[in-house]
Parts: structure tokens; sequence; C-alpha cells
């Protein structure tokens, strides 16, 4: 079962104890299997730390994080991750792009177009399979890196902001992208912002983290059903589950202000 | 609109001018240069022995390129310089990645590669030519000792520069550290080491008629400094164009070159 569980976990950088920063402090969590998860959190509270932590890019300091019962010491292909800088290969075309992660498992040429082609055409980027990301606009260079992440199928897909340099209209339209996508494939997803109507839209269950060092403060379950589109944006559950939130995080973004 | 005065629309910094004029000021400066010096030269203002004309320059290269001795002199340099750029550059940019890519290998490399590369190579070129002589391994040498430890310090800057992001989106998508290097690392660092292969191209040509002004039996260095003992100048401008010519068309070769095994370069513009 693919569930993953940040289990107690704290993460500090630095080596001398005067200057150390505590990322995260005994952060328990755990995201059942095909649950979209969002932590939602003032900017610089170790929100991207967490995710870090899944993806096995970085190791915590205390405690330790599992998928099922396997203990994460380092990056695999059962997560997969879309960076909020998108991190297309340049030198590659949009279709060698999706095909990247299938090429480096040396899947057999005819079945990495294939698989390729799909979630070129899942993301809506057919007419530009031949282009380099150089050509694209920020919108579709993170649809590239959704059907990157999902062409190799982890089990977890990580998303670290992803629509944070969006612009609004692009960012509501991607938005509904990703839910669509993730209706068909029902992945577990652990999904990082700091918009709070993002997190209310896209998740069911809604973490909100403390400033610095992280810790999380309350958990929101999304009643919402879905599928879901964007005039639940407006609905009295949306609006009182934003409210509660905003209220939340007030104090905390005051703190993380004081800290910088 | 109203109109601008000749400061605003030339004299302000970054401001587009028009095409034509763009063209046309390039086309002044090297015709007025031209001219200086066919003013100077034909009028008998500078002496023949001092500042050959044109018209000399060109009956030279003619003499020069009808009893095959300029295209001798070529070929021995171009073969000096090819052979020479290519072998610092087969080792030098492997090395130069390896070392932006691991710090391991700079911290052993580094301080080493940062004393050879403030040796003035020319200062080398006795020493050379006490142990291997002034023959075309000589000329090698010292293009090689010219170019190598540059080449590296440049390559290395490249590889360093590449996004610590790449290498961490591939290690999620399942890439193994061998992987890491040969798809992201040396694809990231070609079009930075294209440029560094270009710029050290041009350096390499200095060295290389250095070396054969110092000392050889052939080559353009070697008959530009056989003109000089000739005194006549008219054979030194032959060979100071005709290296010039051939180093813009070797910078041509690169960006061309470039523009082939780098297509997503100029993709958009």
């Amino acid at each position: 079962m693919a569930q993953v569980h940040l289990e107690n976990v704290t993460v500090r950088f630095g080596s001398a104890k005067s200057n150390q920063i505590t990322a995260l402090q005994n952060l328990d969590l755990v995201i059942p299997e095909e649950q979209f998860a969002v932590i939602v959190g003032p900017s610089g509270c170790g929100k991207s730390s967490a995710l870090d932590l899944v993806a096995g890019l970085n190791r915590a300091t205390e405690g330790r994080v599992t998928l099922g019962s396997t203990v994460i010491e380092k990056p695999g292909s059962e997560r997969g991750m879309v960076p909020q800088n998108y991190s297309l290969f340049p030198w590659l075309t949009v279709q060698k792009n999706v095909e990247y992660g299938l090429a480096l498992k040396n899947v057999p040429n005819a079945e990495r177009t294939e698989r390729a082609s799909h979630y070129v055409d899942a993301v809506g980027l057919t007419k530009f399979r031949k282009a380099y990301p150089s050509q694209l606009s920020g919108g579709m260079k993170q649809r590239v890196a959704i059907a990157r992440a999902l062409a190799v199928n982890p089990e977890v897909l990580l998303m670290d902001e992803p629509f944070g340099a969006l612009d609004s209209q692009t960012r509501s339209v991607m938005q509904e992208l990703l839910l669509k996508i993730w209706q068909q494939e029902r992945k577990t997803v652990l999904f990082i912002t700091h918009d709070i109507d993002e997190a209310l839209y896209l998740g069911d269950v809604v973490y909100v983290m403390s400033a610095r060092p992280g810790r999380i403060i309350d958990t929101v379950h999304v009643g919402i059903e879905r599928p879901r589109d964007y005039s639940v944006t407006t609905s009295s559950e949306f609006v009182d589950l934003k409210k509660r939130i905003m209220s939340s995080l007030h104090a905390e973004v005051d703190k993380a202000l004081a800290m910088t | 609109m109203a109109t601008l005065s000749f400061m605003d629309r030339y004299l302000t910094p970054k401001l587009a001018i028009p095409k034509k004029v763009e063209m046309g000021a390039g086309i002044v400066v090297a015709g007025s240069i031209l001219a200086l010096w066919m003013l100077v030269s034909y009028t008998g203002y500078a002496s023949k022995d001092f500042l050959p004309s044109p018209t000399d320059v060109w009956t030279s290269f003619n003499d020069k390129a009808s009893d095959g001795s300029l295209r001798k002199h070529i070929g021995v340099s171009l073969t000096e310089i090819y052979l020479g750029f290519f072998l610092s550059s087969i080792i030098a940019v492997p090395i130069g990645i390896f070392m932006g890519g691991f710090k391991i290998v700079q911290s052993a490399l580094e301080p080493l590669v940062n004393f050879m590369r403030y040796l003035p190579v020319t200062s080398m070129i006795p020493l050379l030519i006490l142990w291997i002589g002034i023959g075309l391994e000589e000329k090698i040498a010292v293009i090689f000792l010219g170019t190598f430890f540059q080449q590296i310090v440049m390559v290395s800057d490249v590889a360093r520069g590449v996004q610590a992001d790449l290498f961490n989106v591939s290690y999620t998508l399942g890439a193994t550290r061998g992987q890491i290097v040969t798809r992201v690392l040396v694809p990231a660092t070609l079009s930075g080491v294209m440029d560094t292969l270009r710029v050290t191209m041009g350096w390499a040509w200095t060295f290389l008629v250095v070396a054969e002004l110092v000392a050889s039996n052939a080559g353009l260095g070697y008959m530009i400094l056989q003109s000089m003992r000739g005194l006549d100048p008219a054979g030194i401008f032959v060979g100071i164009f005709v290296i010039g010519f051939l180093g813009l068309i070797t910078d041509l070769a690169f960006k061309w070159v470039k523009r082939m095994i780098l297509p997503w370069e100029n993709v958009g513009k």
C-alpha cells in the first residue's frame, strides 16, 4: 500500500549549534493512498523541506519517512516530482522530455513513444510535441513537467508550488487540468502551496503549517464533492474553510515576517 | 510625433537605431581606415618601406599564392594549430566537466590548474625549443600548454553552473549517478563548451604565431618574419591579413557547428 508517512520528523540545517535552523519540528503526517494532500503555509515555513524528504532529496535529522513499508533514503521513480521552476531539459523536445524517465529505464522505443505520447496528449500539448522548452510559455512548460512525472507511472506525485510562477488565469486552467488528470490517474499527491484557494480547490485534506520551525497547526478535511469546477470556490463551505485557514495562517505570517 | 534631437536618437543607451544607420556605421568606420591607408600610401606621404599600399599588398599576395609558398605556410600553420587545439580540447573538456561536476576533482586539480594557467606559455617557448626542437611537435606543445589549462577552468565554470534542479528532477525520474553525468551534466554543458572552444581557438592563433616568430622553418609566422628580414612590409601585411581571414573562417565554422549540434539554441529566436 502506497501510504506516505512522515514519522515524527525533524529537519535542521547547519552544523554549528549556534546558527542551526530548524526547518521542521516533530512533524507527523500520514497521507493515505490516492489522497490529494496539500500543505499550505507562509513562505520559508519548511513546507518544501517536507516535500524534499518524501522525494528523498534530503534526509530527516530525526524521525523517518516511509512509503508503504519502505523507508525512504534516496530519490526514486516511484515518487515523481514537479518542481516550481519546471526544470525541463532544454536540449530535449517536449516529447523527449516526457520520454526521459522511460529512457533512463531502457523501456523499448515503441512503448516509450506510446506512453509519452499519451501523456503529452493528456496535458494538451499534442501540437507542441517537437517544440523545445524555450519555445513554450510558463504554463506549457509546467504541463510538460507534469507529463514527464506521470509518464514513469509513480505511486506518489510531489508538487512543489508548481503553479506559483504562473499568472492567475493560467494557474486556474492548470488547476483544472491537474484535477482532471488526477481523476483518471488517482495518484497519491503531496502538493505544496501558499495559495489557500488553490489548496482548498485541489485537496482532500489541507494541512496548515506554522512558520519556522514548521509544524502542522491545523488539518482541514475538504468535504467538497468531486469532480469540482471553479464554481465551488464561491460556495459557502469553501468560504468558511478559507476563513478558518486564513485566521490560523494570519498569526503565522506575522511570525514569519518577524524572523526575516 | 515630436522630432528627436540627434542626442536623443543616437546617444540614449540601448535605444534601437534605424537599420540603415546600423549598417552604415560599420561601413563608415572600416571605410575610413581603408581610405586613410590609401591616402597616406598612394600619395607617398608614407614611404613604401614603411607602409605598403593596398596594391603592393595585393601584388605580394599574388606572388606568394602563385609560387605555392603561401599555401605551404598556411598548410603548416593549420596543421599545427588544429593538432594542438584538438589534443588540448579532447583532454581538457572532459577534465573540466568532471572538475565542475565533482567537488573532489575540483579540490584535487584546482590549485595546480590555477597555478599553471597564470604561467605565460610564451615564457616556456625557449624551454620547449631546448627540449623538443623547433618543428611541429614544439608548436603543438606551445598551443597545447597555452589553451589546455584555460579550457579546463572555463569548462569547469560552465559545468559548475548547471542547475542542481536538473539533477534532482532526474534522480526523481530514476536516474543513476552515471546517467546523471551522461544525460544531464554533459548535454547541459555542451553550449558553454562550444563557446569556450571558440574563444580559446582565438588565443591558440596568437600562441602559434608567437611560437613561429621565435623559431621555426615554416608557417605564417615564419613567413612574416622572413618578410621583415627582407624589408618587405607588404609580405608582413599579407601574413597578417591571411591569419585574420583564417580566424574569421574558423569562427564562422564554430558558429555553424554549434547551430548544427545544438538545434535547441536557435529555436524561437
